[in-house]
């Protein structure tokens, strides 16, 4: 009973811990409309931009060592 | 497929960024007050952190490399390290003023973490001073990898131990803190460390790229 007693108590402690973290504003309004999908999309667009724009340079450079190592 | 072979880690560094920046936005964050949705910075600010203490500490590594054999090459991709790793720093100041900004309510505080890096963003200042002000390669090379050594002991004395010595308005500085103390739940964890590699892949190619231009342009000059 007293175990009972004990689980009880941490269950229920438990939930009000919960229920007074969700008194804490977060964007869950932005979040339900969807629009944080155009955010992501729109960083991952730049991300994606950017690994692009890495690989050109990267082959580009290894270009410069065959050439610059067949000359030398 | 040779080529894929040799570059597995580039895509790896692509995957992971994106699954840092799906799961940065979307992956559940404990709701606390002050910090809000900010907690989330945690995937890009601090990781900046981190990736600058692996450049740097690389850097130091070739330093040594550089003073034991006296080979141009490692002095050439000792500097390319701190050169990014100084970007990454600068990102990582200019991240945390805007997230101090809206936390702690001002783009400078006089924390200690803060001003440590201040004095280590000077030290690594004078770095680019001695590199850039002595014409002899050998005696330029010498000097600077030495200094680079030093600068780094101090800048990692400055930014771990002196702010915990003290108190801090960062998380896990002030006292004998452990990371568990950081507000860092198991939800968050499973974005954090795969954002630090991330990031860290992304230092390292950009440096790659950057030593191997030094390279090229150091073998051309010797050419000529």
């Amino acid at each position: 009973m007293k175990f009972l007693n004990t689980l009880l108590i941490l269950l229920v402690s438990r939930f009000t811990g919960m229920a007074q973290q969700a008194d804490i504003e977060m964007a869950d309004q932005f979040r339900a409309d969807g629009k944080i999908y155009v955010v992501i999309a729109v960083v991952l667009l730049i991300l994606v931009g950017i690994f692009i724009y890495l690989f050109n340079l990267d082959k580009k450079v290894t270009r410069l060592e065959k050439e610059v190592s067949k000359n030398a | 497929m040779e080529t894929l072979k040799k570059n597995y880690w580039k895509i790896a560094c692509m995957l992971l960024l994106i699954y840092t920046i799906w799961a940065g936005f979307m992956g559940k964050v404990p709701r606390q007050a002050i910090l809000n949705e900010t907690v989330r910075n945690l995937y890009f600010h601090v990781t900046m952190w981190f990736t600058m203490i692996f450049l740097l500490g690389t850097s130091v590594y070739h330093s040594i490399q550089y003073l034991r054999k006296s080979d141009i090459k490692s002095d050439l991709i000792s500097n390319a390290y701190v050169e990014t790793g100084l970007v990454f720093a600068t990102l990582g100041l200019v991240t945390g003023s805007l997230w101090a900004k809206f936390t702690w309510g001002d783009w400078w505080t006089n924390d200690p973490k803060l001003n440590s890096v201040a004095i280590g963003l000077l030290i690594y200042l004078a770095y680019g001073l001695v590199r850039s002000s002595m014409p002899d390669e050998q005696q330029k090379a010498r000097i600077s990898n030495v200094y680079n050594i030093f600068a780094f002991v101090i800048f990692m004395i400055l930014i771990w131990i002196l702010p915990r010595m003290t108190d801090s308005l960062h998380p896990g500085n002030g006292g004998n803190p452990g990371f568990s103390k950081y507000d860092l739940d198991s939800n968050m964890r499973l974005v954090f460390y795969p954002a630090i590699i991330a990031w860290t892949l992304l230092g390292y190619w950009i440096t790659n790229l950057r030593i191997r231009i030094k390279k090229l342009a150091y073998l051309i000059s010797e050419n000529e």
